[in-house]
Parts: C-alpha cells; sequence; structure tokens
C-alpha cells in the first residue's frame, strides 16, 4: 500500500533525500536552521546502483534479517526490502567478510569499499521531526512467555503474515513451521502497565491491528482456526472502526476475552502454550494454544528521545513530545513540528493527518520564500508527429547481466530491427543510466525517431523517467512503450536462456506494434482559481481558514448560524484543563480580523458547479436571501456535528436526567452543590443497533467530568457505567487518575443495560456488575448520559456539492489511511467532526491538514491533467446513457442543451469502465484504445507465438 | 521476487480490469490463443470501486459465449489478487497453464494462421 507513496517521494523534484544518516546538531532560528549532520556509509553508491540485486545474490555471507524480525536471514550485501526508496543496495559490515564478490559482480561498479563516514549540513527554513517509535520489547516481562519459540509479538506476526515474509505469508508458528489450529492474543502487553514496564499510557493501535491480524490468520488457515483475544478494554474507537469488530466478533468468530493473562506455559512436548487467566468472576481458567501473540505497545526508543534532546525538544515522562492541546503539532521549539507517534500514540490515520499539518505550519513559516529554492524544469516545445509514418526506435536494455546475462540481448535487438516501422535499435548495459538518456535523445534526432520503445523493466518504476526523456527532445510523452523482459522474463525464466530470448522477442514485438498505434494525446492545462472556500465556522472550519489565510491565500468562511464556534460553544474545558472558550475567542477574532479571510455567517450553501482548481459556490445569505457567487479553487468542508439527543433513560422525562455537556455546564455554574452521588452512563447512542459505531470521545468526556465533580468535592460518589473504557493514547493517565480518585467504574453487558428508576430519594439506577454476578442498586442525585456524536443533516448540502457520505452521515475520505482529509473529487478537502467524532486537538490537526492538502493546489499557477482519459465520438453516440450509470465517478453527463453526452476530462479518473460498457465502442480510454490493446493481442498470436 | 512461472504467459497491462472488453478476450481466441485470464485486484479493493466486479461479469460472459460455439469455457478465466502477493500471481500462472494443458490446443490456432 505505501510503494506508491514511497516511489512519488523518491521522484518527487522538490524532495531530496539523505538516507544513513544522522542529526548531530541543529543550530539557528525560525526561517534559517542550519542542521549538521553525520553520512555513514553505504559503501555502494546510490547514485550508480541500479537496484538489481546481482551483489546480494552473489554475497555469501548470511546474517540476520531485522526487517522479518530476526525470523529469517539476508545476505551481507542487502536491501532492506523490495519497494525500498531510494532502490539501492547496502553493505553490512559488521558482517560481511569482504571476500570482494560483490565488486566482481557489480556491472554498474557501485561498490565502494572505501566509502567513509561524512559529515554535511543542510540548510533550512523550518523543521518537521517524524522520528516514531518501535513496538515495545517484551524481553524484560518474565511471565508471559516470549522466550518461547511459539510466542511471538504482534510485530513478528505480522511478517509472518506477509507474502514477502519470512515464511512467505503461510499461516506457521516458528518451533516447527506448523500451521496452528488455535492463537491466541494478549492485548496491552507494554501498554496500560504501570506495575512493570512503566507505560501507563494505551497504545492506541493494538486492539484494532489484533482483530486484523486474527482476520487474516484465519483467511491463511487452512481449516478451523480458533482466534482468541485476550484484552481489558477493546478500544476500537476510530471511524468505522466498531464495524470491524464486530464483524470479526459475530461473523468470523474471532472469541474475545475479557482478562489479563498472568502466566503462560510451555508444555515441552509439543510446544503449545498453555494460558492462564482469571476470568471476570475470579475464578481461575487455563486454555492451551499453539501459538501466542503479544500485541506490543508503541514505545519511543531511547535514541529518539536523544534526538529530541539535542534538537531541545521538551518530552514528557513517557519520551512523547510536549505540545499544547490547541497547537498540536508545534513543538516547544519554535520552527519545530512534529507528527506521528512522537506527537502521542496513534494509528496510520492519524500519523498521515499531522504530518500533513506539520508541512502546513512549516510551509507557513516559508510563505515568502515559496517557490525560490525549487529546481525549475525546462520541457522542449513539442514536434508535430501526426500524419506522420512510425519511426519507431527500440532500446534493449541488458540491465547489468539481469536480462543480459540470460537473453540474449543482440539476437532481441537485430529482431526487433526486422519488425514493422522500427527506424532504429541499439542495446544498452543501462537504458536508465543518465548518459543513456542523452544518447536515446541523440538518437530520437538524428533519426528522426517519433516512437520509442524500451525493453527492459517495469514501468511503474521507470516509464515516467523515459517520458520524460521523450519530452525533453519535443517528443509527445505518450509515444512511449515499455516491453518488461526483466521482472516478467528473464527474472522468471532464468534457468531457460533460449525460452527468454524468445519471449523477450514476443514482448518485444508486441510493444513495437503498440507503439506503432500510439497517437500524440495533449494534457490539458487548467489555471488555479487561488481564492479557498472553507464550509463551517467552528473549530476546524476557523483553524482551515486562518491556516490558509496564514499562508496567503483569500479564504472565505461561510457558517449557517449567527455566530463563529459550532458545537464547541457549549464546551468549558478540555481534558487537560484548557478553557475551551477563551480558545474560541481567541481564535474567532483572529479569524474575523485577518486581511486574508471574510467570514459569512447565516450562509447557506444553494449552488454549485465546476471542478479542480475552478469551482464556483453560491452562497444565499441572511434573513432576506441575497443570494452571492464565490468563485474558488479548491474548498474545505467543516460541517461538524452534534451530540445525540437521547431516547434513553428518562432523559427530558426526569430533570435529574442530562448528558455530559449539560453535566458540565451544571458544574462550571453550580458546582457540585446537592450532588452527593452521580451515576454515568456510557454508550447512549452509541454502539447499539440504531447507530453500530463508537463516538470516541464520550469515555474521556466521562472521566473529565468525574475528574472535575471529584477536584470539587471529593466526598461525592461518582459511579461509571460502561462496556469498554475507551481512554486512549494519553487520555489513559486521566482514566487512571480517576479510579486512584475513588471513581468506581462498573462494566455492563450491551444485553443488560442498566435501569434508571425515580425513587423518592433521587434516582434508583440497577446495574449487574459482573465481578460480583448479581445486581447492584445505586442511588444518584443526578445521572449524566454519554451521550455520542451524531453527524449535522447535511443531506441538502451534500446533493448540491455531490459529496459522499456513509451510512451514519458522516463525509466519506479519498483514502481511509493513505488520504484521510481528501474528499474522493480532486480539491475537495475535510476536517472536523463531519468526518467523524474526535476531540479538538485532533479537529485542530485535521484542519491544519486539510489546509496543507489545499495548499498543493493553491500554490501553483495551473495544473496538469492527465491525458489518459475518456473520449467519446459524440457523431455515433446514441446517448444511451449507459456511460452515465456505469461511471463510478458520475462523471458521463447529458447535456440537455446540446443534447450530447460530455465527458469532463477534469474529472475522469482514466478507468476505462465507460469504454468498455459502451454499446456502440463511441467511448475510448486515450493510451488505451482498442485499436492498441487489440494490436498486441495480434502481434502476440501472429506468428503462431504462445 | 523472481519466482518461477510458466514462460507461456504474457502480460497485457490495463489501467483497470474494468477496462476488459469482451471483444478482448474474444480477438485472443479467435487468433489462436489457448487461454486467456485477467488478474485482477481482490474484490472489494478495486481502486475505481468496481472494476473488478465488471470484469468478472465479462469473463463469466465470455466463458458461456466459448461454451454456445462449442469451445471449452474453462479456456479464459478471472483471479483475484493484490499487488503485494507474488507467489499467489505465479500459482495462479501454474494453476492457468496446467488447467489449458488438460483442455489441449485451442482448435481455433490453425484456422487462425490459415
Amino acid at each position: 500500500m505505501i510503494s506508491p507513496k514511497l516511489v512519488e517521494v523518491g521522484r518527487h523534484i522538490n524532495i531530496e533525500l539523505i538516507t544513513c544518516s544522522e542529526v548531530k546538531n541543529l543550530s539557528g532560528e525560525p526561517g534559517n536552521f542550519e542542521v549538521s549532520l553525520v553520512n555513514h556509509p553505504r559503501y555502494i553508491d546510490p547514485v550508480k546502483c541500479t537496484g538489481c540485486g546481482e551483489c546480494s545474490r552473489h554475497c555469501p555471507v548470511t546474517a540476520v534479517n531485522q526487517y522479518n524480525m530476526k525470523l529469517d536471514d539476508r545476505r551481507a550485501t542487502y536491501i532492506e526490502y523490495a519497494q525500498a526508496v531510494p532502490l539501492a543496495f547496502a553493505i553490512d559490515t559488521d558482517s560481511c567478510i569482504g571476500c570482494g564478490l560483490c565488486e566482481n559482480m557489480c556491472v554498474a561498479k557501485a561498490i565502494q569499499y572505501d566509502d567513509k563516514e561524512r559529515e554535511t549540513s543542510v540548510k533550512v527554513g523550518s523543521v518537521i521531526l517524524s522520528a516514531g517509535s518501535k513496538g515495545y520489547d517484551p524481553s524484560g516481562l518474565d511471565f508471559i512467555g516470549y522466550e518461547y519459540p511459539n510466542v511471538v509479538t504482534s510485530e513478528e506476526f505480522e511478517r509472518i503474515l506477509s507474502a514477502s515474509g519470512p515464511y512467505f505469508g503461510h499461516l506457521m508458528r516458528p518451533l516447527d513451521r506448523e500451521e496452528p489450529k488455535s492463537i491466541a492474543w494478549l492485548q496491552c502487553v507494554g501498554s496500560r502497565d504501570t506495575n512493570r514496564c512503566g507505560n501507563g499510557y494505551c497504545s492506541s493501535v493494538c486492539c484494532m491491528y489484533a482483530v486484523k491480524e486474527a482476520m487474516i490468520a484465519k483467511e491463511h488457515a487452512h481449516g478451523e482456526l480458533d482466534c482468541a483475544v485476550f484484552n481489558m478494554d477493546m478500544r476500537t474507537f476510530g471511524k468505522d472502526y466498531e464495524k470491524y469488530y464486530l464483524r470479526a466478533k459475530d461473523k468470523d468468530g474471532v472469541r474475545f476475552v475479557k482478562a489479563r493473562v498472568h502466566t503462560i506455559i510451555e508444555i515441552p512436548e509439543t510446544g503449545d502454550l498453555v494460558v492462564q487467566y482469571a476470568d471476570e468472576s475470579g475464578m481461575m481458567k487455563e486454555e492451551t494454544y499453539n501459538m501466542v501473540v503479544l500485541s506490543v505497545g508503541l514505545q519511543i526508543q531511547p535514541d529518539t528521545a536523544q534526538l529530541a534532546k539535542l534538537l531541545g525538544i521538551e518530552l514528557d515522562k513517557y519520551n512523547f513530545a510536549e505540545t499544547n492541546t490547541f497547537a498540536p503539532v508545534a513543538t516547544s521549539r519554535p520552527g519545530i513540528y512534529i507528527c506521528g507517534v512522537l506527537q502521542g500514540p496513534k494509528d496510520i490515520p492519524g500519523s498521515i493527518t499531522e504530518a500533513s499539518a506539520a508541512a502546513c505550519l512549516a510551509g507557513t513559516e516559508l510563505v515568502e520564500a515559496r517557490g525560490t529554492d525549487i529546481p525549475k524544469v525546462e520541457v522542449a516545445e513539442e514536434i508535430d508527429v501526426t500524419g506522420q509514418e512510425p519511426r519507431i526506435g527500440v532500446f534493449v536494455c541488458n540491465c547489468g547481466i539481469n536480462i543480459g546475462g540470460i537473453v540474449d540481448v543482440p539476437a532481441v535487438r537485430e529482431y526487433a530491427g526486422t519488425l514493422p516501422y522500427v527506424a532504429y535499435t541499439d542495446e544498452n548495459l543501462f537504458t536508465c543510466s543518465q548518459d543513456t538518456q542523452e544518447q536515446i535523445k541523440e538518437k530520437i534526432k538524428e533519426h528522426k525517431l517519433n516512437r520509442v520503445v524500451v525493453a527492459s523493466c517495469s514501468p511503474k518504476t521507470h516509464e515516467a523517467m523515459f517520458m520524460e526523456t521523450l519530452e525533453a527532445c519535443g517528443i509527445n510523452k505518450y509515444l512511449f512503450e515499455m516491453a518488461n523482459i526483466r521482472n516478467q522474463n528473464s527474472w522468471i525464466h532464468s534457468k531457460e536462456p533460449e525460452i527468454a530470448t524468445k519471449k523477450a522477442k514476443d514482448l518485444v514485438r508486441m510493444s513495437v506494434a503498440r507503439a506503432a498505434a500510439l497517437r500524440t494525446l495533449k494534457e490539458k492545462v487548467v489555471p488555479i482559481n487561488k481564492q479557498a472556500l472553507v464550509i463551517g465556522g467552528g473549530v476546524a472550519g476557523m483553524n482551515a481558514a486562518l491556516s490558509l489565510g496564514n499562508q496567503g491565500f483569500n479564504t472565505v468562511l461561510v457558517e449557517k448560524e449567527a455566530e463563529l464556534g459550532g458545537f464547541s460553544r457549549k464546551l468549558h474545558h478540555t481534558i487537560e484543563g484548557d478553557d475551551i472558550q477563551a480558545y474560541l475567542k481567541k481564535l474567532g477574532d483572529e479569524v474575523t480580523g485577518h486581511d486574508a479571510i471574510e467570514v459569512l455567517t447565516k450562509a447557506r450553501i444553494s449552488g454549485f458547479e465546476g471542478f479542480k482548481g475552478n469551482f464556483s459556490t453560491e452562497v444565499t445569505l441572511g434573513t432576506d436571501n441575497e443570494k452571492r457567487k464565490i468563485d474558488h479553487g479548491i474548498f474545505i468542508v467543516a460541517t461538524g456535528a452534534g451530540e445525540y439527543p437521547p431516547k434513553e433513560y428518562l432523559y427530558k422525562e426526569d430533570e435529574r436526567v442530562v448528558t455530559q455537556v449539560e453535566l458540565s455546564d451544571i458544574l462550571e455554574k453550580k458546582g457540585t452543590d446537592g450532588l452527593d452521588s452521580v451515576v454515568m452512563i456510557q454508550c447512549v447512542g452509541s454502539r447499539n443497533d440504531e447507530n453500530v459505531e463508537c463516538s470516541r470521545i464520550c469515555c474521556q468526556n466521562a472521566v473529565k467530568n468525574a475528574l472535575d465533580i471529584k477536584k470539587r468535592n471529593p466526598e461525592t460518589q461518582v459511579y461509571v457505567l460502561y462496556r469498554d473504557i475507551r481512554t486512549y493514547g494519553l487520555l489513559e493517565d486521566y482514566y487512571t487518575e480517576a479510579r486512584k480518585q475513588g471513581v468506581i467504574f462498573i462494566r455492563f453487558d450491551q444485553d443488560a443495560p442498566p435501569d434508571v428508576q425515580p425513587s423518592s430519594d433521587g434516582l434508583l439506577v440497577t446495574v449487574k456488575d459482573h465481578i460480583l454476578q448479581q445486581n447492584l442498586e445505586i442511588r444518584a442525585d443526578l445521572v449524566a448520559l454519554s451521550a455520542g456524536m451524531v453527524a449535522e443533516d447535511t443531506e441538502e448540502m451534500s446533493g448540491i456539492m455531490k459529496l459522499n457520505r456513509n451510512p451514519e452521515g458522516y463525509f466519506i475520505e479519498a483514502h481511509v489511511k493513505l488520504r484521510p482529509v481528501d474528499m474522493p473529487s480532486d480539491g475537495v478537502f475535510l476536517c472536523g467532526t463531519a468526518h467523524g467524532p474526535k476531540l479538538i486537538t485532533e479537529t485542530i490537526s485535521q484542519a491544519q491538514a486539510a489546509a496543507s492538502r489545499a495548499t498543493t493546489f493553491l500554490a501553483k499557477d495551473s495544473i496538469k491533467l492527465s491525458a489518459i482519459t475518456a473520449k467519446v465520438d459524440t457523431d455515433h453516440c446514441v446517448k444511451c446513457l449507459t456511460c452515465v450509470r456505469a461511471c463510478p465517478f458520475g462523471v458521463p453527463e447529458f447535456n440537455t442543451n446540446e443534447k450530447l453526452i460530455e465527458i469532463n476530462e477534469a474529472i475522469c479518473h482514466g478507468c476505462g469502465v465507460c469504454a468498455s460498457v459502451c454499446p456502440r465502442q463511441t467511448i475510448q480510454l486515450s493510451f488505451y484504445e482498442d485499436d492498441q490493446i487489440i494490436s498486441k493481442i495480434d502481434a502476440l498470436l501472429e506468428a503462431g507465438g504462445m | 521476487m523472481r519466482l518461477d512461472y510458466p514462460s507461456n504467459i504474457k502480460i497485457i497491462r490495463l489501467p483497470c480490469t474494468g477496462k476488459i472488453d469482451v471483444i478482448h478476450l474474444l480477438r485472443a481466441i479467435q487468433k489462436g490463443a489457448d487461454g486467456v485470464y485477467v488478474v485482477g485486484c481482490l474484490e472489494g479493493n478495486c481502486h475505481y470501486n468496481e472494476g473488478n466486479y465488471r470484469a468478472r461479469e465479462r469473463v463469466d460472459h465470455v466463458r458461456m459465449l466459448l461454451e454456445e460455439i462449442g469451445l471449452e469455457g474453462d479456456r479464459v478465466r478471472m483471479y483475484n489478487l493484490s499487488s503485494g502477493e507474488g507467489p499467489t500471481f505465479a500459482a495462479y500462472a501454474k494453476e492457468m497453464t496446467e488447467n489449458i494443458r488438460s483442455l489441449g490446443p485451442n482448435p481455433l490456432k490453425d484456422s487462425a494462421k490459415a
């Protein structure tokens, strides 16, 4: 999943990658830092290394493979994993014996045994620290059996399940490589444990990954597999996470056991493991499993803490960076920003969101210098080749010996010369090397080539680079085709050189045929309107607008209410004790006083058209319904969410039953007067049939109010009736504190919810206690319901702006993990509770992230669209509307004025579904037109190939 | 990963299996290919939401058409896997090759050459 991201980072013209290096010092101030680096020797020149891997294949030394968690081995000359960026090998000198074999084998002459440690420095304006964490090392715990071979950590189990892992994705246990029939997961190893490891925090991710591992293990198993997850609370609090948990529990039969295992003993004869625990009623239990997985928490490594110290950044007691609730990605040192687990325990979507937020703040600091320090790309004027007979140049790559060692490259080249339209052929040691690019350019000019075929490796990694070479000499980049004679041929058929040579010829013939059928394609350039629109004036919308305004982009902020602030206007303080109203006041003043921000209140969206870079939205203002049109290049959706209005537990019938928000109001205004006993009930309006999702924030809300009560009056009894306490991340400390303060937490089952009845003496709450196995009756002066969150009613708006929502009414992001603040349509971004329930601090980083993603559009004057889009031949189209119905993105439209089908190339994703459903073949997907595909089929089969 | 799989397999790249057309599959059989198979993303994981479901429908349709004209429908198949599953890809390639071997050469091959 991350490999496209890796490739993008590796190829990005504005990103310089410095690997194998450590920061030794940081001096200067925001806007002008100097970073001193130590560059460790790699012993292989990454510029010369082509990543072919011959060095590693011939290395005689075996070393432990850290990447696969020491479960298998690698060579001393190695690359961590196949998708690594840069794709360059390194020599591990701790195990290298200096035999010189790799140097002899390397055709690219990249091996440098005399490589030395160097010191360099870079000048930068801002710094982002994303040093991350590792899995907790359980070796120090003596009771969970990590010394037994069949007890593995979750990190090790991930590698076991991976297709590129030590067992090639086969589910096996380490001792005897047998497939386990039963696996137990132990949660909270290295988390929520102040007693044995000192990590009081919850690592936030282990519950979800344990569920995932159990589901995947079941998929990989060849028969029945019993999966049991031993947990204290299941913390599946993220967007759509509860559904996943329920699927595992109810459909896939994963068992969830509420217990903390105290002892694991191996049965020496079988390698099986006896798991001992006390169940909820206190009974001692013993179960035997073939394998045990320890769900290890996230741990900041000592060298990371050292680095933070060196940079002058303050850390908390667990070594996470100290940050402010209202500035979640700013560290204690100005100009240094933070993201990922070093900021606090979090999952991938949270980390990626913070990464964008940190980029936003780092960029804000450098606004004046934007665009000054980036390389410029000169593009040659394009030569018009339409109407010309194809003149194809074929370049066959040896890839060192990767292809040339197996395939008879001269024969393939000679054969290519016999094919129709081929005007020039050549063979290269490495067609991708810099000097070969220059040669290709010369040959294109010399032989007036108008199409190029490179027979080498995968277009996935190299197509973009070769296309750039074509562009540099004025040839349209879509007149290029690759034949993959390495990954799909020489690597696969290395033992059969003759067959490989024959197949290489077939592949080249197919590519030449397609190349002849390729057409010049124009990438449409659309200008970007530099104004932004932000919808919703709560904490999310205001932060998004402010972030954009501070980057110098004019922003219109629309709010349906008369006042800014959104739901937060009802809140008093955060669990950390920060004053929300003071923050809102300051934020509102900043927004309304900002030169670049225009605020429109009492505004509703009433019309919308356009696409990325060029939107136009109609807003209806005030009570007299004045209409106004706003042109904008991007927009950010921040419409928020509200509190669920409870129907349960006598709410609205008895005034002594309130929501948590109302309770905090009472505490703020009247304190604990008359409150001797308060009962809180969790999951009201969440995790039930009506709303299956967890509302994420209610557990910490209850803990916050409980602590507030205890602070005001330690004598007041507070009972929290819960199903799972989900105080994730650093919030766990407050849960621990609440128990210390005497707040009583009682777990109940979804099937046996508590009962609330009025009585002569307040309210009577009845709940079945799991430990005592009987009903408890609690007298309460007040019952506070932890009402969940509900999405705002945005049906009308989502209809007008064509924004997708999930069944719960929250807007849907483009990709849950990789693009958490982008919406599926380009140029549209999402933040705050409109995306799903979340805390203020999370909302702020998400708003900054959305602004950051928006900046990637706004900072440009224009964008180039991909030319791989669908085109309709309107002369032959019969307007059957099949394409309109089939397109997964709703792109084809029937223009009722012109009576034509229109496909807007600015929003077409290029999947080709419309082209293949069109009954009259009047739609073609450029670059994959029918004749281009069929030319390959025909070319393959014409010589009686196969 | 350099996993071995039969050399009689030649890959044609498409942006999404949703782009595969009945005509493409039939053309290959008409021109004498002994078998054709489509490899798409795992069901539910299509980058374009539903392209691979459409591909499966078309593959099923082509299988039916082949049966109708007296050829074996099993000369055309659909497989699903994720891009991280090299070994599965190789396993499917072998499976398909063995399947085609058991069916024998495409009877249209001689007429295609003529």
